[in-house]
């Protein structure tokens, strides 16, 4: 760790398990959910995420001194929906496909809870540096429950991961499928994404007991 | 009967909630008591209201590919659709703190009853989505965008008092310590999502329709899974 200090990778870490900004701050669920049905969709969508996040946290610190805090909220704003803006635009240059299943989710990630949360609690009092750690770590944690979860629910709802079949063939009866396997279509709608995020959250707080509410 | 059916729609078959999970952030976070999720769901039902129509009316003489001929014929080749998130956004935070403004001057209850909420719904999803659903399903007048803003909001409405409800009583069953709090929540509106998906055919009478009249991306989920299943009855066949 010669480039980063304990504090600093601490950081990074936090986020991805013990502090996850979905199955303990209970933020940025809104746009997660909807475009899970796919891994490719999950990973797309972290990246970008991985991106307004990183970059936004480091602007917004390095204008924490003159933003007057009566109007930080909708200068928070502007910054957040002009770096969407370029990830829009990126997508529907390069991914076509991809951002037309996306939809309006990608306009979304102006409204993430976790972006406004990072903002408000972490980039308007701390150092650009750290702030860009922060926003990483923050996003890569929102990155991994959404990639989970698009995972569990494209291998199960249609036998495929990234669109490549790995179970053999439910048409040729390849596979799994030979011995009687079935896809369960009921993976791809979309309340089974609440139940897939409810089951992780059960399995993360089962393994560690001091993340246990009461009611 | 066009505006009936939006709104119907809009509140049981495209449920902010249930379907596109918009909003989920302050469900999950103040549906801890029925009063207060009384009062956000009313904030959201009167923002949405009057941000819709308000974006309708950006989006339709400002932003759309053509809107500003009524400019004039040199700036019909305009496009500036690409501009939509930061005016649907800027709007939608002005006339958060605009409304907060004139409802202290006017109405000193409702602002104590909505006041402390107000501010937390310019960053609400379902305010933002709503717009950006008017903008991607092509809502045709001013006054269907209206009926589609307040349906929304009902919707939503109905769906964190519903939550509420639910999880006051749920105090009094034996939870699995694990799932206590946040788990079960999810878990609870994963079901109640199974139970709206059943309100799909109300309208039109038949999936296939209902298919072709919407174009969110739920439904066209809903068809791959069609598609899927009849590709799997053809094989038993």
């Amino acid at each position: 760790m010669g480039l980063l200090s304990k504090k600093d990778a601490k950081l990074i870490t936090d986020p991805l398990a013990d502090n996850n900004p979905i199955t303990i701050q209970v933020l940025g669920i809104c746009s997660a959910l909807a475009i899970t049905a796919e891994l490719e969709a999950s990973i797309v969508m972290s990246i970008s995420v991985l991106f307004v996040l990183g970059v936004g946290n480091v602007v917004i610190s390095l204008m924490r001194n003159i933003i007057p805090s009566k109007i930080r909220i909708i200068v928070q704003l502007i910054v957040v929906a002009t770096l969407v803006i370029i990830v829009d635009l990126v997508l529907k240059a390069f991914a076509y496909e991809l951002s037309k299943t996306l939809s309006v989710f990608v306009g979304l990630i102006i409204t993430n809870c976790i972006i406004m949360g990072r903002f408000e609690a972490f980039a308007l009092g701390n150092g650009p540096w750290r702030s860009f750690l922060d926003g990483i770590g923050n996003a890569a944690g929102y990155g991994v429950i959404l990639i989970i979860v698009g995972f569990f629910r494209e291998l199960l709802g249609s036998g495929t991961l990234l669109g490549i079949p790995v179970l053999g063939d439910p048409i040729e009866k390849t596979g799994l499928y030979s011995i009687g396997y079935e896809n369960n279509g009921f993976m791809l709608l979309s309340p089974m994404a609440l139940i897939v995020v409810g089951i992780i959250i059960w399995v993360q707080r089962t393994r560690n007991k001091a993340l246990v509410e009461d009611h | 009967m066009e505006h009936l059916e939006l709104f119907l729609k809009s509140i049981f078959i495209d449920n902010m909630v249930f379907a596109t999970f918009l909003g989920m952030c302050s469900y999950l976070a103040v549906s801890k008591k029925v009063s207060t999720a009384v009062g956000l769901g009313a904030a959201v039902i009167f923002v949405l209201a009057i941000t819709v129509p308000l974006n309708w009316l950006l989006d339709q003489y400002l932003l759309q590919p053509g809107a500003l001929s009524w400019l004039g014929e040199e700036y019909a080749a305009y496009d500036l659709s690409f501009l939509s998130f930061i005016m649907f956004i800027a709007t939608i935070a002005t006339m958060v703190q605009l409304v907060e403004i004139v409802v202290e001057k006017f109405s000193p209850s409702l602002y104590n009853s909505l006041g402390i909420f107000l501010p937390l719904i310019a960053v609400n999803c379902a305010i933002l989505g709503g717009s950006l659903f008017m903008q991607s399903r092509e809502i045709a007048t001013l006054g269907l965008a209206t009926t589609y803003g307040i349906g929304s909001g009902i919707g939503w409405f109905l769906a964190i008092l519903a939550i509420a409800a639910i999880r006051e009583k749920i105090r009094y069953s034996n939870v699995p310590p694990a799932l206590r709090g946040l788990g079960i929540t999810f878990i609870i509106t994963g079901l109640m999502a199974i139970g709206f998906m059943s309100f799909g055919g109300m309208l039109t009478g038949g999936d296939d329709e209902a298919a072709k009249e919407t174009k969110s991306a739920q439904v066209d989920e809903l068809n791959d899974t069609e598609k899927e299943l009849a590709n799997n009855t053809k094989v038993i066949e």
